[in-house]
């Protein structure tokens, strides 16, 4: 299962390295959020507002379902989805590997745009150091459920607009607990909640180890 | 999991339904081992859903079959399909991997050595394009690369879904110089096509299929 998980998560970060879609469209368009939010509080809020650490997760949830649609769509490509499925690979290990790769991407696109944060919205560049650790939990998990849901919708026609319809409501507990563990290391608090997050993250990798193949399957 | 001597695939009243929509409606169909058999019929005969039942990828709604000795049935499919491979005319692998890096890709996924791959490279003819993109490559290099990513895995039932669309005289006879030696060396093999094959290698048995049927054994 490791095997096949690593495995899958190269294949799948190379073909993001080769097309460099994340780099050219999906991050720039993260950046781009993230000023549109900038401007939206005003000179005034900038800086002394405490919703930078919810306006960085929109952003990142806007940005993860982007990655999600691309990381399914590499496999329901014509042909691909037959040859590939005849090659028997064990599902629990496509899970990992999927979500290991997704994961790696939304860490790295986050870089982006915690540094995207602390430039236009002005947090403090310690209370991001603080909060990173929560912010690695939070984003795995995201990718885990994001890859589980992602196989749900993959394949049908609305596929780019069935999935935030189902996700969402996924992700709502991780981005109340990425938020409240970020604005904690901002602005002083419990840092408790991410716990909440590494919870989730062990469910929802779980519940994809468990379900993946039913799910693609179906 | 195949017996010797006995047919490798065997479907008796064989039906197929997806979304209450019949795929196939009654197949019975029985192919030897070592043997070519071109599916022949128009768009919606249901050529391809034969094909991807005989892979494992649709389920059996009612009826009876065998492929490779497993129940399509009673037997876990994804077990199937590690024993047959299967190509189709949209091409079968990563647009945006090099033809290595695809080929490379399924010989890990199936613990074959990679020691094979210089010269299935060497068989299919794509040895100086093994770092080229496959989303780069002709149609008829694309049909080579899928070849080739057969060849690396060596399945007992070959499943081929139109291969000979868009490919030139001279992609058609290579094709058929291959399809020869893999039955030689005693895989099955069965291919989809909307005309009876003109083939001046090959001597395939024509089925011919029409509304989710076989009218022709």
């Amino acid at each position: 299962m490791i095997g096949i998980a690593l495995l899958v998560a190269a294949k799948d970060l190379r073909i993001e390295v080769r097309s460099r879609v994340l780099l050219w469209q999906v991050v720039p368009f993260g950046v781009m959020a993230l000023l549109l939010c900038g401007l939206a509080l005003g000179p005034e809020q900038v800086g002394h507002s405490s919703a930078a650490p919810g306006l960085f997760y929109l952003v990142v949830v806007l940005v993860a379902l982007l990655m999600i649609n691309r990381s399914h769509a590499i496999e329901t490509s014509a042909g691909t989805r037959a040859s590939v499925a005849t090659l028997g690979l064990d599902p629990a290990g496509v899970f990992l590997g999927k979500a290991l790769a997704l994961a790696i991407e939304l860490w790295l696109s986050a870089v982006v745009l915690l540094a995207g944060s602390v430039v236009v919205l002005h947090t403090s560049l310690h209370g991001t150091l603080v909060a990173a650790p929560s912010i690695l939990v939070t984003l795995g998990a995201i990718a885990a459920a994001g890859t589980l849901y992602g196989a749900l919708t993959s394949g049908g026609n609305a596929a780019a607009t069935l999935l935030p319809v189902l996700s969402l409501p996924a992700f709502a507990p991780l981005l109340i607990a990425g938020e409240r563990s970020y604005s904690a290391a901002l602005h002083g608090g419990a840092l408790e909640w991410w716990v909440i997050s590494v919870v989730a993250l062990a469910v929802y990798l779980g519940m994809g180890i468990l379900l993946y193949g039913v799910l693609e399957e179906s | 999991m195949t017996l010797e001597g006995l047919p490798v695939v065997t479907l008796r009243s064989a039906v197929s339904m997806a979304n209450g929509f019949p795929l196939l409606s009654g197949v019975d169909l029985e192919l030897a081992p070592s043997s070519l058999t071109v599916l022949v019929g128009a768009n919606g005969a249901g050529k391809t859903s034969l094909l991807q039942l005989l892979a494992g990828l649709i389920g059996l709604t009612s009826g009876e079959g065998t492929v490779l000795g497993f129940d399509l049935a009673t037997d876990d499919r994804r077990l199937l399909r590690r024993h047959v491979g299967w190509l189709g005319h949209e091409g079968s692998f990563y647009d945006d991997l090099t033809v290595a890096e695809n080929l490379t890709f399924a010989a890990k996924a199936l613990a074959r050595p990679l020691d094979d791959l210089p010269s299935v490279l060497a068989r299919v003819d794509l040895e100086g394009r093994r770092d080229t993109i496959a989303k780069a490559l002709s149609a008829g290099q694309r049909r080579r690369l899928g070849l080739a990513w057969l060849l690396l895995r060596r399945p007992q039932l070959w499943l081929l879904d139109e291969p000979y669309a868009s490919l030139d005289d001279e992609g058609r006879t290579f094709f058929d110089a291959l399809l020869g030696e893999v039955i030689e060396r005693g895989a099955t093999v069965v291919v989809s096509a909307h005309d009876p094959l003109r083939s001046a290698l090959l001597a395939p048995a024509t089925v011919t299929m029409v509304g989710g049927r076989v009218v022709t054994p």
